[in-house]
């Protein structure tokens, strides 16, 4: 389980900004060059490789922005790059965000071909006028085809819906997931609709022009989710997803397992050297610039820093307790030189927010898992 | 060359809060030429030291310039200016500053009229039997009514306002007069330069390089350097190493004699070796009997300062250190608190002080500090017969074994607009006050109040302020000690009792008070993982109850290799914040919420 590497692939092009996402995503009226880009991709593999830790690849992750704008060729001359520099694992996980739309549809069959071997779909919603108002440009029953055809062509799927929007009832919401469900994925990520700073949600929520759910109706909606899932035998393996036994998103592991990963193309962002010695890497965001960047200086890295261990043992904790597994007890105590705090964790303990396994685990439980800000900052404090 | 008697005049300046007193007084200073304006322009008024005093319009130490003044006849004169505290915590520091002079100028803003301060402040000087010189400043206002305020004062102060002088001490217009007027108007002091030394201590302060300093006024004999000096209510002789006047630089003189204002240092090590109002004579030829009115300064308010990080506690012992250095009516001791940690109880000479000195210790020494509940001190007789003290709730003795607790009671006196006087003896009633006097003075309404002083240093001011829009004032002394039914209320977090929130309060007001800083935590209190109970309780007994609803959501819903940085800094955050709780058992407490819980009204 140490061994696990991702690699991890920003493509930061959309069609439309929807009105939800922070992430880094960009709208150009004309089509990026997308050999350039994978040739910047490409030297930007070549300065990380020296840096990392880890000999083999074990999952790759295109995300966005949207790549599936991307031509497979690009997909695959990327896939290519990675491999000249690191073995890819022959189980390796591949997956590439998807819009569910027919024309990106068409492409599944090529990004197969390249070695994609999983698609996430953002479907986000099963009914129209949810979809419009989240600014998507498909409708519930294309986007329902698209995750057919993605069934067709990759041994793995999951798609993605928001839920908790303005106005949702935890009825409506039981009909859609059930709906969802019936589809009969293996993998679900399931997020409550988060007002983020800098959107065009945020605007509205701040004039008040879009209701968000209540903490209670939240934490109904909440609790709606886990039961549908645990239902179908999808129980949450992280906060926001859900999956069969064993179709768990490696790639995300790595993540909350905090473990290494390389992050390339702009705003991506890469833990990367061994254990301990973690180096936060982060690139340029605005893709014209670290483009130019990467081009004359070989990679668009705006930041190499050298975290140290308290930094570290505050990231283990934030991204490892949104594991159902929880954390090594023993890896974080190695990680921080520290052990946590006995009478913090028999307290939340005592709460039943939390509990020890005596595979020395920490996790947090069903019933601490709508807290697990509150806990974290508790556990970390 | 000593200025004869006949030819010094010793005032003080009475007024209300903004009626001009620290303007008048610059231009005093600058018209008799004891500054230049180039000296002046660096400061914002040359009498308010300290920040505070500035910003608040308030003298908190007495202050004092020596000018010189050659007046219309021709004859050069001595005009010394104290300017006294004018605020009812320092009220026995004012008495004794108008002690030491012989009139007032009464300045009384022309577009205002006559404020409720400017009233306490008037009486005293009348009980001082000063002369009173009655000045309208801001007649320059287009607002100013100086024909109705001169009516005003024959009318509320009952003295003849006929020749009051019309200034602008802001342009300079009309301050001559004021000068000529002290030197016509106000006696001369009177004094036997060969009586054996007779000096009243008016105040002291700490000098970086010269010491304790003490300004004295000088009643008979005569007081010069090298002389052993003794403090009849200290009971410590000194030899001075100083003797001078303050003009406004400290200039020394071979002597001061009768009616002089002047200073002296020895070597005394303390402000606390000093007493405002003593009386200071000549240790080999004594006089036999002290000035009258002498009463060393007592803390009245008592509370608990301790520091938002317990790591700046030795700093706070050494900032109160330095403060009390000039300041000898603040004490302090160490306290322990469980919900506050290491910190002091400190004593004051009423709410204002208290303010003050909580401000100083923020401002000038860069201490963040929690302040508990104002606790008044209790006499507890115990049915063992033993008598004791109470200064901090904490410490009461068990309610078995107490016969009678005593609490203090002051003597209120209130000025208000008739339209708010309904709702002023509302509170006071509220506030358990027996009404004892009410009468008009012009348009306003002035009611005389017994109250118990745990009522008052219990946010009365601000209730007050804010019931009258402002216009209330307020000035009280303190009266006796009475039997009261006292309890103590404790307020429970999370079933665990506070005690930095105890508080003593009477029986038929511990409900209500209970009530109200129940809800006012609940407010403050943010939500937990739990619920956190909240209850108000008398001994075993529960009386008032809110709950702390738990956390129902607070999950971030996506959180990617993107996020770690973000995230990891949100955390840091976060824990910063939590610096700033009182983590007390399991729940954590914002410093707000202990300030806030004082303030409220139940």
């Amino acid at each position: 389980m140490a061994d696990a590497f991702g690699v991890y692939v920003h493509w930061p092009f959309c069609l439309a900004k929807c009105p939800y996402c922070d992430f880094n995503s960009h709208v150009r009226h004309e089509k990026p060059d997308e050999a350039r880009y994978a040739r910047a991709i490409a030297s930007e593999l070549a300065y990380l490789k020296p840096r990392t830790d880890a000999r083999e690849v074990t999952s790759i992750f295109f995300g966005g922005g949207t790549p599936s704008l991307m031509q497979a060729s690009t997909v695959q001359s990327v896939l290519d790059e990675i491999a000249k520099r690191w073995t890819i694992s022959s189980s390796a996980e591949i997956t590439l965000e998807a819009n569910p739309t027919s024309v990106e549809a068409e492409r599944f069959r090529g990004y197969r071909a390249a070695g994609v071997n999983r698609v996430s779909l953002g479907v986000q919603a099963l009914d129209d006028v949810s979809l419009k108002n989240l600014g998507r440009m498909h409708s519930a029953q294309e986007a329902l085809a698209a995750v057919e055809v993605a069934r067709e062509n990759f041994p793995r799927i999951s798609f993605d819906l928001i839920y908790a929007r303005p106005d949702q009832s935890p009825q409506a919401w039981r009909e859609e997931l059930t709906k969802a469900l019936a589809f009969a994925p293996e993998h679900l990520s399931l997020y409550q609709l988060t007002i983020e700073p800098g959107t065009t949600f945020e605007m509205l929520h701040r004039a008040g022009k879009l209701k968000t759910p209540d903490a209670d109706t939240s934490r109904a909606l909440w609790d709606v989710t886990q039961e549908l899932c645990e239902a179908r035998g999808m129980p949450a393996y992280e906060i926001s997803n859900h999956a069969k036994a064993g179709a768990e998103s490696r790639h995300n592991l790595v993540y909350w397992r905090y473990q290494e990963y390389v992050g390339v193309g702009p705003g991506a962002h890469g833990r990367i050297g061994a254990d301990g010695a973690r180096i936060a890497t982060s690139t340029e965001k605005n893709p014209e610039r670290w483009l130019s960047r990467a081009e004359t200086s070989g990679h668009g890295l705006i930041e190499e820093e050298k975290l140290s261990k308290l930094e570290q043992a505050d990231e283990m904790l934030v991204m490892g307790l949104r594991l159902a597994e929880g954390i090594d007890v023993a890896r974080f105590e190695r990680l921080t030189g520290v052990s946590l705090n006995p009478e913090r964790v028999s307290f939340l303990e005592s709460e039943g927010l939390v509990e020890r396994s005596n595979d020395a685990r920490l996790r947090v439980t069903a019933s601490g898992f709508p807290l697990l800000d509150a806990i974290v900052a508790d556990l970390a404090a | 060359m000593p200025t004869p008697i006949e030819n010094i005049r010793n005032f003080s300046i009475v007024a209300h809060i903004d009626h001009g007193k620290s303007t008048l007084a610059d231009r005093l200073i600058q018209l008799t030429g004891a500054m230049d304006a180039r000296e002046m322009a660096g400061k914002e008024q040359v009498l308010d030291n300290m920040d505070i005093e500035r910003e608040r319009g308030i003298t908190i130490k007495a202050q004092t310039v020596r000018l010189n003044y050659k007046a219309k006849n021709g004859q050069n004169y001595v005009l010394n200016l104290i300017d006294t505290p004018g605020h009812v915590d320092f009220a026995y520091e004012v008495n004794r500053s108008l002690a030491a002079c012989e009139g007032s100028l009464l300045v009384v803003d022309a577009s205002q009229g006559v404020e409720a301060q400017t009233l306490a402040n008037v009486y005293q000087a009348i009980d001082n039997n000063h002369e009173i010189v009655p000045v309208l400043n801001k007649i320059d206002l287009p607002a100013a009514e100086p024909e109705k305020v001169k009516a005003q004062i024959e009318e509320v102060i009952g003295i003849d306002a006929s020749g009051a002088i019309g200034i602008s001490a802001k342009t300079g217009e009309g301050v001559p007069d004021v000068l000529e007027a002290i030197v016509e108007k106000l006696p001369a002091p009177k004094g036997d330069r060969n009586a054996p030394l007779k000096a009243l201590l008016v105040d002291s302060w700490y000098d970086a390089y010269l010491g304790v300093v003490v300004l004295v006024r000088i009643i008979d004999g005569t007081m010069r350097k090298n002389q052993r000096i003794r403090m009849m209510g200290a009971h410590a002789a000194y030899d001075l190493d100083r003797v001078g006047v303050i003009n406004p630089k400290k200039t020394e003189v071979d002597e001061l004699g009768p009616g002089e204002i002047g200073f002296f240092t020895a070597s005394i090590k303390e402000v606390a070796d000093t007493r405002v109002g003593d009386t200071i004579t000549d240790d080999r030829k004594p006089v036999d009997t002290p000035l009258a009115g002498f009463r060393p300064a007592q803390p009245v308010v008592f509370c608990g300062l301790f520091p938002v990080d317990a790591a700046d506690f030795e700093a706070l012992r050494a900032a109160m250190s330095k403060l009390r250095l000039n300041d000898a009516s603040f004490s302090f001791e160490m306290e322990t608190s469980a919900a506050l940690g290491f910190g002091f109880r400190c004593g004051f000479l009423g709410l204002l002080h208290l303010e003050i000195i909580q401000e100083r210790l923020s401002r000038e020494f860069d201490l963040e500090l929690i302040a508990t509940a104002p606790s008044v001190i209790y006499e507890i007789r115990q049915t063992d017969g033993t008598v004791m003290e109470l200064h901090n709730p904490v410490d009461m003795p068990d309610v078995v074994k107490i016969a009678e607790i005593y609490e203090p009671w002051i003597r209120a006196t209130i000025l208000t607009p008739d339209e708010y006087l309904g709702s002023v003896i509302k509170l006071c009633q509220d506030r358990r006050g027996n009404q004892k006097n009410l009468s008009y003075v012009g348009a306003r309404a002035m009611v005389e109040y017994e109250l118990p002083l745990n009522e008052v240093v219990f946010d009365f001011y601000d209730r007050l302020k804010s019931i009258s829009k402002g216009y209330a004032s307020f000035d009280y002394k303190m009266d006796d000690r009475r039997p009261g039914d006292l309890v103590r209320l404790s307020i429970l977090v999370n079933n665990e009792p506070v005690d930095a929130l105890a508080m003593l309060v009477h029986r038929t007001r511990a409900e209500s008070r209970g009530r109200a800083m129940c809800e006012k935590l609940k407010e403050l209190i943010p939500p937990h993982m739990f619920q956190v109970p909240i209850q108000a309780a008398i001994g075993g007994k529960v009386i008032a109850r809110e709950t702390v609803r738990a956390l129902r959501k607070d999950v971030t819903a996506k959180c990617y290799g993107g996020d770690a940085t973000r995230k990891r800094k949100l955390l840091e955050k976060q824990k910063e914040g939590k610096k700033k709780m009182r983590q007390y058992g399991k729940v954590d407490i914002p410093q707000e919420a202990f300030i806030a819980a004082l303030k409220v009204d139940g």
